[in-house]
């Protein structure tokens, strides 16, 4: 699958969740729905998953979807016990594996299509945990996944899609959090 | 007034009041890995304390990272960690709380420090690079070690998240 397909396709679902998207995934998002509750501000070291939890403990009534990159997961797995203790309900924690450090050269992540993602996760105690290599699989799944009760974990494999622009002052400047702040303060639909 | 042990300038700062300081202080959310410091008298009571949400994570990190998430919810939490947590964390402190000017609070014991001297002339070097590391970096810091030092933490914490900065409340001696 193409990750810029992938997120396409869980754009037509969205409806005003919180979405915290790593790096190439943060620069699709922002392309594809701009108008989203885009946290951009993830840049240290596997912290997406940590600060989406954060999210969703401070926002129960909202629901967040973290969009975390396989190389991010490993330098923070143990994200995946403290959110199975904790139990976000309304947390749905998305991996794009595409086995590559892919901000950083493109070189193998330690276990490339070795590791389970999705099994690691199971492990931990989310309440489910999918994985995807097909896009028609993850359409037709994608409607009661998004609706389920969380910790959701859904590994989506993918590889790189279209190139998008790289703006990488503003995914760490500060309008993008004051926008993100803005949008948190939106009535909400979720 | 005969003056107490308890009242006394050197007697050890109190966990109850710790606790009830940190509530005062509008912190709703506790994030912590266990620190051998505050363990007995601060994080137990915190544990059975129902107006205060404890959140158990598996590296302090990740607590950097949920304190500055809660910020934006406008919800107030403070990060309880030991001085190797601290500096486990240098990384998501750089870009999360320093780099994005967010209002993340720690409250860090200093492991086996048990002294009201400063840390910076500890004889264990993991705690006396602790205030030269928060100088380097920045961060503005208390340092705790006495009954009454308590008063400091409410305003400390009002000031962190007026001015969105992140701050370090450092625990000198294990409280009583």
């Amino acid at each position: 699958m193409k990750r810029d397909e992938c997120l396409k396709l869980i754009a037509k679902y969205h409806r005003d969740e919180i979405v915290v998207p790593v790096y190439q995934a943060t620069f699709e998002w922002l392309a594809i729905k701009p108008e989203a509750p885009i946290f951009t501000a993830v840049g240290a070291m596997g912290q997406a998953s940590s600060l989406a939890l954060g999210f969703a403990l401070g926002a129960p009534e909202r629901r967040v979807m973290v969009f975390d990159g396989d190389g991010s997961l490993l330098m923070n797995l143990g994200t995946l016990v403290t959110i199975a203790n904790a139990a976000p309900a309304n947390l749905l924690h998305f991996v794009c594996e595409n086995g590559t450090y892919e901000a950083n050269g493109g070189h193998p992540i330690p276990a490339k299509d070795k590791v389970s993602f999705a099994g690691l996760a199971r492990a931990a105690g989310y309440r489910e945990a999918y994985e995807f290599a097909d896009l028609h699989m993850l359409e037709a799944a994608l409607p009661d996944i998004l609706r389920a009760t969380g910790p959701v974990f859904i590994t989506l494999k993918v590889e790189a899609g279209a190139s998008y622009p790289q703006d990488w002052a503003y995914m760490h400047g500060t309008a993008a959090r004051e926008k993100f702040r803005v949008a948190l303060r939106q009535p909400h639909r979720t | 007034m005969t003056q107490t042990e308890s009242q006394s300038p050197t007697a050890a700062i109190s966990g109850a009041a710790i606790v009830d300081a940190i509530k005062r202080s509008g912190v709703g959310f506790v994030v912590s890995v266990p620190d051998r410091v505050t363990s007995e008298t601060v994080l137990r009571g915190i544990a059975s304390d129902s107006a205060l949400k404890l959140v158990r994570v598996c590296k302090e990190d990740e607590g950097v990272s949920i304190c500055a998430a809660l910020s934006f919810c406008d919800k107030r939490a403070l990060l309880l960690m030991q001085n190797t947590g601290l500096l486990d964390s240098i990384n998501a402190l750089r870009g999360i709380a320093v780099e994005y000017n967010l209002p993340v609070v720690m409250m860090v014991g200093l492991l086996s420090h048990e002294s009201v001297e400063p840390p910076v002339q500890s004889r264990r070097y993991g705690v006396r690079i602790v205030p030269l590391i928060l100088d380097a970096m920045g961060i503005a810091y208390e340092f705790l070690h006495s009954a009454g030092d308590e008063q400091r933490i409410a305003p400390a914490i009002e000031r962190a998240y007026a001015d969105s900065k992140p701050l370090v409340l450092l625990i000198g001696r294990s409280p009583v």
